[in-house]
Formats: C-alpha cells, structure tokens, sequence
C-alpha cells in the first residue's frame, strides 16, 4: 500500500512524460468546468424552494403562511418563491448568502426549533435579520419584480399613490420600511414603528432601523 | 257550531297554504339538496371614498382593502394608520376618542381591549347584489317626509 502510494506520488510529482502540455492544459480546463458545473448546480439546487421547505422549519411555518398570501396566487399568475425574496440572485451575494446559510444547517442539525411555539419565540430575531438585510440593499429583492420606475401611480389606489408619492419616489424610504409581513405573519411588532411614522428618525437612531412606536395595543405614548 | 267551524278553518288554511307551495328561499339551490357550484367571491369596493353613516353611532364602513391584514395579540394593522400618532402621515382618519374609552367611559393611554379588534365592527363593502332589498330610511329622510306632509296639508 505505502509502496503503492510513494510510487504514485513519485509520478504525480515528477515531470510528465506521457502526456503533452497541451493535453494537462485541456484536461484541468474541463475537469475545472466539470468542477465548477457542479459546484453551480448544486448552489443552483439550493436555490430552488423545495429545497427550502426540506425543512419543516421553514414547511410548518413560513410556508404554510405564504400560501394564503397574494405572493402565492394572485390575478398576475406570478408566483414567488422563497429564493425571490431571500436569496439575491447576484452570484456573488449568492455565495456570501450560502456561507450564511451554513448556519442554518447548524441549527437544522442541533434542532434549535421544534415547534410551532419555538419558532414564534424565534421570530422577531430571524424577522429583523431579514429586515436589516432588506434595508441595506434598498430592497433588492422585491425590485427584482417591482421596479419604481414601472409603477404608475395613477393606476394604484389613492391611498397607496399618495404615500409612495411622499416617500418612495422622493427615497426618503424603501420597500420593506411600509411593507413588512408581506409574504409571512408578523412577529410581536412592539417598537417597530411603521415606515411614515412621522418620528422615524428619531426611532432609527434609537436602534438602527427598529425604534420606539407601534405596540401590539396602540399608543406607545409618546 | 259556526264558531268552530271557522276556528278550524282560520287553522287549516295557512297548514293548505304552505302544503300547496313551500315558501320560498332566500339562499341556495332549491330545492335544498341540490348541488351547485359556488359564485364568485364579489369584489370590494377599495376606492377609498369615505362613505356616508345612516345614523351617527355607525361604525363607518372601510372604503379600502383589507385582504391579509394581520390582527391578533402580535400586531395591529389598522393602527398603524388610524392610531393617533400615524394618522396624519397618512391621511387617515383617527380613530374617535370612543376607541380610547373603557365601558365606564373612561379615557385610557391606549385603545381600548373592547375595540381592538376592529372587524368586529367596521367591514369593507362589496358589489354584491343584495338578495333581499334594503328598505332603510335615514333620520333625514323621515324627517323630511313628514315636514312634507305636513306642509301639503
Ligand atoms: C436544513 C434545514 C433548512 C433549510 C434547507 C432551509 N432553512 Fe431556512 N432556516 C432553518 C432554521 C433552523 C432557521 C433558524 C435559524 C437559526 O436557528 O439561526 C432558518 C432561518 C431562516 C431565515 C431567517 C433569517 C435569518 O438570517 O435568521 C430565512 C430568511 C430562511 N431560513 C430562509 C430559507 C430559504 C430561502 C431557504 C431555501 C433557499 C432555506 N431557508 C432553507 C432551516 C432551514
Ligand atoms: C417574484 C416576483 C415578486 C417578488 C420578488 C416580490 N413581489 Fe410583491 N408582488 C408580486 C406579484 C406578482 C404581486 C401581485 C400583483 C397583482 O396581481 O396585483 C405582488 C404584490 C405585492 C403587493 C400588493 C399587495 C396587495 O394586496 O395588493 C405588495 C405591497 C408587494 N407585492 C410588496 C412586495 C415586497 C415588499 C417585496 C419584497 C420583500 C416583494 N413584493 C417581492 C411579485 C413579487
Ligand atoms: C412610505 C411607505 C411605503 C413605501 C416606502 C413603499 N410603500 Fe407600497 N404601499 C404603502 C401603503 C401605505 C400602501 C397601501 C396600503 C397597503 O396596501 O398596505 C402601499 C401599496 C402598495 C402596493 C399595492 C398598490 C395598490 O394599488 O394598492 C404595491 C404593489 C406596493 N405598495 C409596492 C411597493 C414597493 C415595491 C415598494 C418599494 C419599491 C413600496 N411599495 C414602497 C406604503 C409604502
Ligand atoms: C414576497 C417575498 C417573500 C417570499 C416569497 C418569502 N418570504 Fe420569507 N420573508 C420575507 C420578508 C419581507 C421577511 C421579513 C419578516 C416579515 O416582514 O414578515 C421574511 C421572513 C422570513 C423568515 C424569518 C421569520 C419570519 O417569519 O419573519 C423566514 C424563516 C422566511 N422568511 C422563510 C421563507 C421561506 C422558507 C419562503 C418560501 C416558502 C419564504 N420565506 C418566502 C419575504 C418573503
Ligand atoms: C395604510 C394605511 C391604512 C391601513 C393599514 C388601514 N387604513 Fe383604514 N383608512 C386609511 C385611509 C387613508 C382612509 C381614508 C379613506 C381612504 O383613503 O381610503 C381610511 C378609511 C377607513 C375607514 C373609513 C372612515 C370613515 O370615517 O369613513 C374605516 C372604517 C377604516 N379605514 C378602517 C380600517 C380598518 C378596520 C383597518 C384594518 C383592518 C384599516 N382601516 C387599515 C388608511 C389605512
Ligand atoms: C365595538 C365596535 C367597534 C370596534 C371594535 C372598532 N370601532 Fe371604530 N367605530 C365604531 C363606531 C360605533 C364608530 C362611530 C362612532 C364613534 O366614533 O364612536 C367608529 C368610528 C371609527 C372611525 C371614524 C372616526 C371618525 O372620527 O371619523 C374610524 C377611522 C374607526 N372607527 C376605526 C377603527 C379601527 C382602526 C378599529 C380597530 C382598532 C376600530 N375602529 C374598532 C365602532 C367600533
């Protein structure tokens, strides 16, 4: 076996002999496509939702709550899935996404969550990650589908033009400031104030982006 | 005798009546058991044009859509617009001082647990067509009606 190995590492290591330059040059370059394909397809298979839903984590909850959402059906026939809204579909904010994942396996593998109880408790936390995401990016994701160049307010509801009026098309806002809980249930909301409270400033500099203002029962009393 | 006989009659008529021909229904198939598929859901009316009230403690109904708003021990939607402190951004009406009263009447910092769920009372509308015509006259009308009698008298 040693003698097996030491002779192979003698060739592996010394110059070629059987093969031309050319030949190596070829053969790394389509064992790195094949590599690479792979690599692709299996970052393209995570990407998929039904590798999300793999998980009853995400199954029993998240999903479960989606379908009963106009992202699921609605008049368009579009449907979006979860890598729409939570994976950016930028190759390199791919893969720092997946680094990020890694994680995820983790507490998939030590069962951080069990129950439908145990994932309410989690909520806010695993809420705000996605909130904070969102914001930094300007809410890339949901510009993929919804671009405010395309919007034509004078087609929405008066309520809905008026506001994007005052803080979307003037980027005092983004998307996911007014637009939480779209796609799943809200976590308990105390001090996440809504993205036209008029004291947002002041909220946001209390705690980066998730200040004083909406309890569950109303008047923070400010 | 005669008083009998036309207490007997007084009874059995009606009983002929509806022997005769069942009354008829105000919803779904008939006869009963029958099978149909449902209609379509009505779309709601969400051209955020406030409505009249037909008297003044009605809950005013809610001219805009709704679909998916979350209320429950976690979040309130509606009062991220009709709460005071948001009312004015976006242009809503507040909720009345009533929304911050207790049954005693007393003012409390926040809404009240007993208007909290607000589809309890305030429902959006519908273009659906009534099955049953809405006779309802407001105060105004009654009022005017009468005035109308009068001075035509
Ligand atoms: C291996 C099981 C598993 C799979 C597969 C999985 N998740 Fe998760 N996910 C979890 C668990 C467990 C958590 C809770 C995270 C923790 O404990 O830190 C979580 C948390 C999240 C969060 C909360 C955000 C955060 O950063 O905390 C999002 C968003 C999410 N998953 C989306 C997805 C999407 C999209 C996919 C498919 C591309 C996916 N998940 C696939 C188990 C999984
Ligand atoms: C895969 C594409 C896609 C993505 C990604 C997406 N949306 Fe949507 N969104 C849609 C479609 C399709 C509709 C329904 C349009 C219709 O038929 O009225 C919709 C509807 C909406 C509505 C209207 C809801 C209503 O009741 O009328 C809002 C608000 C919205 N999206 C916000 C967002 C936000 C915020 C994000 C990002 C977190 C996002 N969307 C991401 C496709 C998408
Ligand atoms: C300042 C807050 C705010 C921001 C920022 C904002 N929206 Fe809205 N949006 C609203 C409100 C309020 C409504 C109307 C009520 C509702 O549907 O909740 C609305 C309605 C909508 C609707 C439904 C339109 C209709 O006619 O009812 C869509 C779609 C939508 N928003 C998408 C977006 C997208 C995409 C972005 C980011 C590019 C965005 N919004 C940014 C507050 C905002
Ligand atoms: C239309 C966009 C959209 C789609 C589609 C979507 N999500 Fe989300 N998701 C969000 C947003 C926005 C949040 C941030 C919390 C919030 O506002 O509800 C979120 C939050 C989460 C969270 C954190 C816990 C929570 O509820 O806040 C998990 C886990 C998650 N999503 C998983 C998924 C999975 C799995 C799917 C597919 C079955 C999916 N999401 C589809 C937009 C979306
Ligand atoms: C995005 C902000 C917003 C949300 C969320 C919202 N509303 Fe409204 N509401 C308005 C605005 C603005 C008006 C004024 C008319 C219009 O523009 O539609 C209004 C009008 C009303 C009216 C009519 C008041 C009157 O005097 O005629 C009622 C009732 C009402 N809303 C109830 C509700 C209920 C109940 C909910 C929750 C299920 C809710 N609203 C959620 C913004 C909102
Ligand atoms: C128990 C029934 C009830 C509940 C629950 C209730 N309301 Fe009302 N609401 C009324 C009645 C009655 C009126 C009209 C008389 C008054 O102002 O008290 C009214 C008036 C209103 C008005 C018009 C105020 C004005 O001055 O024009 C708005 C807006 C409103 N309600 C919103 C809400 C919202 C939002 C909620 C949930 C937080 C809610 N209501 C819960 C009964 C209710």
């Amino acid at each position: 076996m040693i003698g097996f190995l030491k002779r192979w590492w003698r060739v592996a290591t010394g110059p070629s002999k059987f093969f031309s330059l050319g030949f190596l040059t070829l053969g790394g370059f389509v064992s790195g496509v094949l590599f690479w394909g792979a690599f692709n397809t299996a970052l393209e298979f995570t990407n998929r939702e039904a590798f999300c839903i793999g998980c009853h984590e995400m199954r029993d909850n998240v999903y479960q709550e989606l379908q009963d959402t106009i992202h699921f059906t609605n008049r368009s026939g579009v449907r979006a899935t979860c890598p729409d809204c939570h994976v950016p579909h930028e190759w390199t904010h791919k893969i720092a996404r997946k680094m990020q994942a890694s994680k995820e396996v983790w507490g998939w593998l030590f069962g951080t969550i069990d129950t439908r109880q145990e994932f309410q408790a989690m909520r806010r936390t695993l809420a705000e990650h996605e909130w904070h995401r969102l914001k930094a990016n300007d809410s890339l994701e949901c510009r993929n589908c919804h671009g405010a160049d395309s919007m034509d307010i004078t087609r929405q509801s008066p309520r809905a033009a008026r506001i994007h009026e005052r803080f979307l098309f003037t980027g005092e806002r983004t998307c996911i400031d007014c637009h939480k809980g779209i796609a799943h249930e809200l976590p308990n909301m105390e001090g996440v104030p809504p993205g036209w409270d008029p004291q947002w400033d002041r909220a946001a500099a209390l705690s980066s982006g998730v200040g004083q203002g909406q309890g569950p029962m109303g008047d923070s009393g400010d | 005798m005669k008083a009998w006989l036309l207490l007997a009659a007084a009874l059995l008529l009606p009983c002929l009546a509806l022997a005769a021909g069942e009354s008829p229904r105000l919803v779904g198939p008939s006869p009963m058991p029958a099978e149909v598929p449902a209609p379509p859901l009505p779309a709601d009316r969400a051209d955020d044009v406030r409505r009249t009230r037909n008297y003044p403690d009605q809950p005013p109904v809610i001219p805009h859509s709704i679909t998916d708003y979350q209320i429950d021990l976690n979040t309130n939607r509606c009062l991220t617009c009709h709460a005071r402190q948001y009312a004015e951004a976006v242009q809503a009406p507040m909720i009345s001082v009533t929304h911050y009263q207790d049954r005693d009447g007393q003012f409390l910092g926040g809404v009240s647990a007993r208007r909290y769920f607000c589809t309890q009372c305030h429902v959006p509308q519908t273009d659906a067509r009534p099955l049953v015509d809405n006779r309802f006259e407001d105060i105004d009308t009654i009022l005017e009606r009468l005035r109308r009698g009068r001075d035509g008298q």
